[in-house]
């Protein structure tokens, strides 16, 4: 077989994104959105309870399988979000996505667990910025606020019009913004229209 | 600057920055800090529109939200906004303003005749004169109506402003930034909960940018100067000016409506949104709202110069404005003496104070007294004269009982201003809409709140405590227990600020004010709901036929359904109706208060949501070049699909017929990534697949595909497609675009409630994958070139095989599956090398002219094999065996979804609708689809329908136009002849089998 990792991955909104130099937004910092390249997404389903699967799970992710719902565990090269009893979506380094599935599904061999490849599924956009909270908010009806969203936390979500992951990474405040990556073309034009207002830029990845 | 009828000094706004703006064409210099109420009234202009129904000339009632007669059109073209109250529009720069439902102008309007004929236009009016006939109420009585009545002129451009939403969450939702709000959001806010603090003016203060009265000490503007810098320096204080609480919604949901650059001129701001509507959830919410003086109901109380007495003040004191040169106070409680003081401080000569009540000895009318000002006890207006602009007023003396007056003998006197004071009623609208039960406070002659319903409290004037020092307490005592019971409490308690108050002695209701004519006589009119041109003489002529509830009063009379809402006027109203009736006030109650508080633009409420972010529009990871290579797009729910790929100079059916010859004689290319895709794991999926789909599953073997049915419970087919058994426990059933969130959701919410105990794990892979199905005898050609390591031998890799391989450089997985009936490939590789697979598809298939074909073409040859489309041969009432598909209806299988409902009687019947083919006498003839189906030709109407066409398309292979039909019966009607009655000519058909090409499958199996 033909190594395929070696192609290039094709962003989701490969047919917008350009560069722009980035001024710095109307609070004082830069505000920015940024495609990123397509991360290896593992979709797991297992039982999280079973001291069996976290055991398998944990010795292939670092010990990572968070079990508090809406809640987010990151080491260097993989971050695992919670999104419900028994699934997470594990994000990898691009490329990286086939020898984690194939260390979990030996791990879980015996166990009543679904490993599943989902790098295409979505697409990963970057919000970063003292006005990235505002940003979110003219879309998204979640408590934002540092008191109802911190980073390290994520949820499912809807953003607009547009079923969404939203995972708060840091204080910046920096989001990553998971759409389906058909409507990752419209979740791109509109957080650049929501953005516009505080100098916002949207740039390539 | 100078203004005819501005102050040397005081007030709010700044007289060192005129502001020019023009009214009904005539420039005039305003100040900044100014509404146009106030530069109008500074000018002298006091006439500023007509009246809804008589075409009365109108002027400014009051200072705020509630004015029911300056209503405005603010700027032209697409800016162009009706209705606007003339009292809350700020000032700006060129504003461009005009007054409404007057033609040719305010000041010579022809509809004033209508005041002549008012005798017929009572209440009822249109229920009773626009009876008969019927036929004349489009054409005529309505247009007529509309033009003669009604309000401003809506944009016929498109808006060219930006609106926004913002979604936010709260500890304390404080609206209204009155004495009472102040408080309660500092209370709050101190004890470091989230608080919003949300205030329809420009500035902070409410009623005491309007009374000037002093608190700890301090002078008004420097106490609320003092409390925003508190608050400021609160770390979770929002502010929020300009910015109207529009509704109350359940679980303390509100909606707020900001103007952000309403204020200045347009397109002045333009990264800025115009208006922004805040969706606000608050723990707590605490109403601050103050209220609304009322207008006390006397003879031809709607004269320009006719004003509420606590409005007089504001423009005398906040905006440095006299309305008028010599005044008449007419009350009935103690406050307008506060006003008639302010006012002749201000330089109005006040000619004297008309009360109501009998004797008036309080503090208040003291100082009147003691300021040299007339006050005439136990009198009222009884008429009063003008045209355009009050002159004088006709005083007499009032009876005991408040029923009569007293003699013939009027006094009258010259004045160009008169304020009147009824009492005032606490703003409960939003208490109302958030359901909460009111009250009737007898002493203030209002209602008031008395039970909430959801988490919040009332402070203040909105609570029916009108004093100064009980708005403060009171606002201290709602922001500190809403706080708490959000969970925050302050390490030291607010201490309630210190003010004074005059005792003020207890009004006196006079709900209409006589004078020596009962009534309804007489050319005199008592207006209560100034806005739709109600008068008490409405409200009791409905009384006298009947109407008893005020609720069916107010649609008879229209009284409060303006704008409006009849802020000035429902409880008026409803206390005449109660007089009239003899009932007590409460128990004829109070109409209920709807959202909004005050009108919204709609670009408001559509937000962003309009252009090209009104809907998400889906694309596939190949759409990049879709759009390059000319793609005509098809939606299909939220995805552009290519619809065909019209050629230079080709038409869309030009386009189709060379797409369809190029699948059928060659090779065509179809993005088919939209296919909904679910990955199936688990030890029990074949479990499950048996009991969703018709068909059996368990001995499906791995690498095979199989096609399946899925029916609800009462055997309707609801979805289709192929399912391949990637390994033991492993599947991956693809399902049609439209239902993938569909199906999805049915197989986990029966995993979930039913079958818990069944172990499947499903997971969307609907855009990890995109799709290129490569279709036609050249197929296997352009596959071969793609991936040249895979043996695509019919062999090897057989019809309804999936193999695993390398194509273009990528891992992919092949499926030998067609919708075309042609030998083909459905090649998937996941998303973020979709459009390189395509460009390589494109590049590899060159030498065999691949075609890139869209819906229509794949819709066409799917037809001409009887393919059904779920959604156009089926809507939910069509089973499986009515689409000739009883093969794959399981008869082995114990259950699966759908089973029972088969032996149903009506699932059984015999002339059920059935698909079948139609082929029309003129081959030329394409029918439309939905058709209906008869018998006979003609007939005697009704004719009996046996059904209609579901697709019907040119069929470029068979070189005649193919229809399906769902037919009564079908099934036996083979070979007969059947219609299609069209508007211009009847069509003949003759019904076949509903497979037009290869019905052996040759090529498939190719």
């Amino acid at each position: 077989m033909a190594n395929a990792v070696d192609l290039p991955r094709v962003g989701a909104v490969a047919r917008f994104a350009s560069a722009f130099a980035v001024p710095p937004d109307r609070a004082g910092g830069a505000l920015t959105l940024v495609e990123m390249i397509p991360p290896g997404q593992i979709n797991l389903r297992c039982d999280g309870h079973d001291p069996r699967a976290a055991r398998a799970v944990g010795g292939v992710l670092q010990g990572l399988l968070p079990v508090n719902a809406n809640t987010v565990q990151s080491a260097a090269d993989v971050t695992v979000l919670w999104l419900g009893p028994d699934e997470w979506l594990i994000l990898t380094a691009p490329g990286q996505e086939g020898a984690v599935m194939a260390q979990l599904r030996e791990a879980l061999t015996g166990l009543h667990a679904a490993v599943t490849d989902v790098t295409g599924n979505r697409a990963l956009l970057r919000l970063s910025g003292p006005s990235a909270r505002e940003t979110l908010q003219k879309g998204c009806t979640l408590d934002l606020h540092p008191r109802g969203f911190r980073p390290g936390q994520c949820a499912q979500t809807v953003l607009a019009r547009a079923g969404i992951i939203l995972h708060q990474r840091d204080d910046a405040p920096t989001y990553d913004i998971l759409p389906r990556r058909s409507f990752a073309e419209y979740v791109w034009l509109w957080l650049s229209d929501a953005m516009a207002e505080y100098n916002g830029r949207a740039i390539s990845g | 600057m100078s203004n005819s009828h501005r102050t040397a000094s005081g007030g709010r706004i700044d007289r060192t920055r005129s502001v020019t703006f023009t009214f009904n064409g005539k420039s005039y210099q305003g100040c900044a800090g100014d509404t146009l109420a106030s530069a109008l009234l500074a000018n002298g202009v006091h006439l500023v529109a007509r009246s809804f129904k008589y075409h009365r000339p109108r002027g400014i009632l009051s200072a705020g939200s509630e004015e029911p007669s300056a209503l405005i059109q603010l700027e032209r073209g697409g800016h162009t906004e009706p209705n606007l109250r003339a009292t809350q529009i700020e000032l700006y720069e060129g504003l461009s303003a005009a007054s409404q439902n007057a033609w040719p102008n305010v000041n010579f309007d022809v509809g004033a005749v209508n005041g002549l004929l008012s005798k017929i236009f009572v209440a009822g009016f249109y229920y009773k004169t626009f009876m008969h006939p019927q036929s004349l109420w489009m054409k005529l009585y309505e247009p007529l109506i509309r033009h003669a009545a009604g309000l401003g002129k809506a944009p016929k451009e498109p808006d060219p402003d930006r609106y926004d939403k913002m979604h936010v969450h709260c500890d304390v939702l404080v609206v209204g930034a009155g004495p009472a709000g102040l408080t309660a959001a500092l209370a709050a806010a101190r004890t470091g909960a989230r608080v919003i603090l949300a205030d329809e003016q420009n500035e902070l203060g409410g009623s005491l940018l309007t009374s000037g009265e002093t608190v700890d000490g301090l002078p008004a503007a420097s106490w609320i100067a003092k409390i925003e810098a508190e608050l400021a320096a609160c770390p979770e204080i929002r502010v929020l000016r300009r910015t109207t609480a529009a509704g109350y919604y359940d679980h303390n949901h509100l909606t707020l409506t900001e103007r952000r650059t309403d204020h200045l001129p347009r397109g002045a701001a333009p990264h800025l949104s115009r208006q922004r509507l805040w969706n606000v959830r608050a723990k707590r919410v605490v109403l601050a709202t103050g209220g609304h003086e009322r207008p006390l109901v006397f003879a031809d109380n709607d004269r320009p110069g006719i004003m509420l007495a606590g409005a007089v003040r504001t423009y005398v004191n906040r905006y440095g404005v006299t309305p008028g040169k010599r005044a008449v106070l007419l009350t009935n409680n103690d406050s307008a003496y506060a006003a008639a003081l302010d006012m002749q401080a201000a330089g109005i000569a006040i000619a004297a104070i008309v009360d109501v009540r009998t004797a008036v000895n309080g503090p208040l009318a003291a100082k009147a007294r003691a300021a040299g000002i007339t006050v005439l006890e136990n009198r009222a207006v009884v008429a009063t004269e003008g045209g355009k602009r009050l002159t004088s007023v006709d005083v007499m003396p009032l009876a005991a009982d408040g029923g009569g007056v007293v003699g013939m003998a009027r006094t009258s006197i010259a004045c160009d201003l008169l304020a009147m004071s009824g009492g005032w009623n606490p703003a409960v609208h939003l208490y109302s809409q958030s359901t909460g039960k009111l009250r009737y406070d007898e002493a203030a002659a209002c209602f008031v709140p008395h039970k909430a319903t959801q988490a919040l409290h009332c402070a203040g004037t909105c609570n029916g405590r009108f004093a100064l020092p009980d708005c403060l307490a009171e606002g201290v005592a709602a922001g500190t227990e809403a706080a708490r019971e959000a969970g925050f409490t302050a390490d030291a308690p607010l201490p309630v600020p210190r003010a004074e108050a005059d005792a003020e002695e207890p009004l006196r209701p006079l709900w209409v004010v006589p004078s020596t004519q009962l009534v309804g006589r007489g050319s005199g009119k008592h207006f209560v709901d100034f806005q739709n041109d109600v008068t008490a003489a409405d409200v009791l002529l409905a009384s006298r036929e009947g109407y008893q509830s005020v609720e069916h009063l107010k649609r008879y009379t229209t009284m409060g359904m303006g704008t409006d809402q009849g802020k000035t006027s429902n409880v008026n109203a409803l206390a005449i109706l109660a007089q009239s009736l003899s009932a007590p006030i409460p128990q004829v109650g109070t109409t209920t208060f709807r959202p909004p508080y005050t009108p919204v633009v709609f670009g408001a409420l559509a937000g962003r949501d309009v252009g090209e972010l009104a809907d998400p529009a889906r694309v596939t990871p190949m759409h990049r070049w879709h759009v390059e290579n000319g793609a005509v797009f098809e939606d299909v729910g939220q995805w552009k699909r290519p619809w065909y790929f019209p050629r230079a100079g080709e038409s869309m059916h030009d386009a189709v017929n060379r797409e369809c010859r190029a699948v059928r004689n060659g090779v065509g290319v179809l993005d088919a990534s939209t296919l909904g895709k679910i990955d199936i794991q688990g030890p029990d999926a074949a479990i499950l697949l048996n009991r969703m789909y018709t068909n059996a599953w368990s001995k499906l073997d791995v690498g095979r595909c199989r096609y399946g049915v899925m029916c609800k419970e009462e055997g309707m087919v609801i979805d289709d497609g192929v399912t391949t058994r990637l390994g033991p426990n492993h599947f991956l059933m693809t399902t049609t675009t439209s239902n993938a969130a569909k199906v999805l959701d049915w197989l986990e919410e029966y995993l979930q409630t039913e079958w818990p105990d069944l172990r499947v794990h499903l997971t969307s892979v609907t855009e990890h994958w995109s799709t290129a199905s490569i279709a036609g005898p050249k197929a296997r050609d352009v596959v071969a070139a793609l991936a040249p390591d895979l043996d695509l031998s019919a062999d090897a890799f057989p019809f309804m095989a999936m193999k695993e391989a390398v194509v273009a450089g990528v891992p992919a997985r092949i499926f030998r599956i067609s919708f075309t009936g042609e030998l083909s490939y459905e090649i998937n590789v996941p998303a973020y090398h979709g459009l390189r697979l395509w460009t390589e598809i494109m590049k590899a298939g060159a030498p065999h002219g691949v075609t890139p074909y869209g819906t229509e073409t794949m819709h066409v040859l799917r037809a001409e094999k009887g393919y059904i489309i779920v959604g156009q041969e089926t809507d939910g009432t069509v089973t499986p065996q009515d689409l000739g598909m009883d093969w794959i209806v399981s008869k082995q299988k114990a259950d699966f979804v759908g089973k029972r409902s088969f032996t149903r009687q009506d699932t059984s019947r015999a002339d059920r609708k059935q698909l079948v083919g139609l082929l029309t006498q003129d081959p030329t003839m394409v029918l439309p689809e939905g058709a209906q189906i008869t018998a006979q030709a003609g007939g005697t109407v009704p004719i009996p329908m046996l059904g209609y066409v579901t697709s019907s398309y040119w069929s470029e292979t068979m070189g005649r136009s193919i229809a399906l039909a769902l037919i009564a019966g079908g099934s036996r009607m083979i070979g007969q002849t059947v219609h299609a009655p069209l508007a211009d000519k009847n069509v003949a058909c003759a019904v076949v089998k509903p497979v037009f090409y290869d019905p052996e499958g040759v090529r498939l199996h190719g």
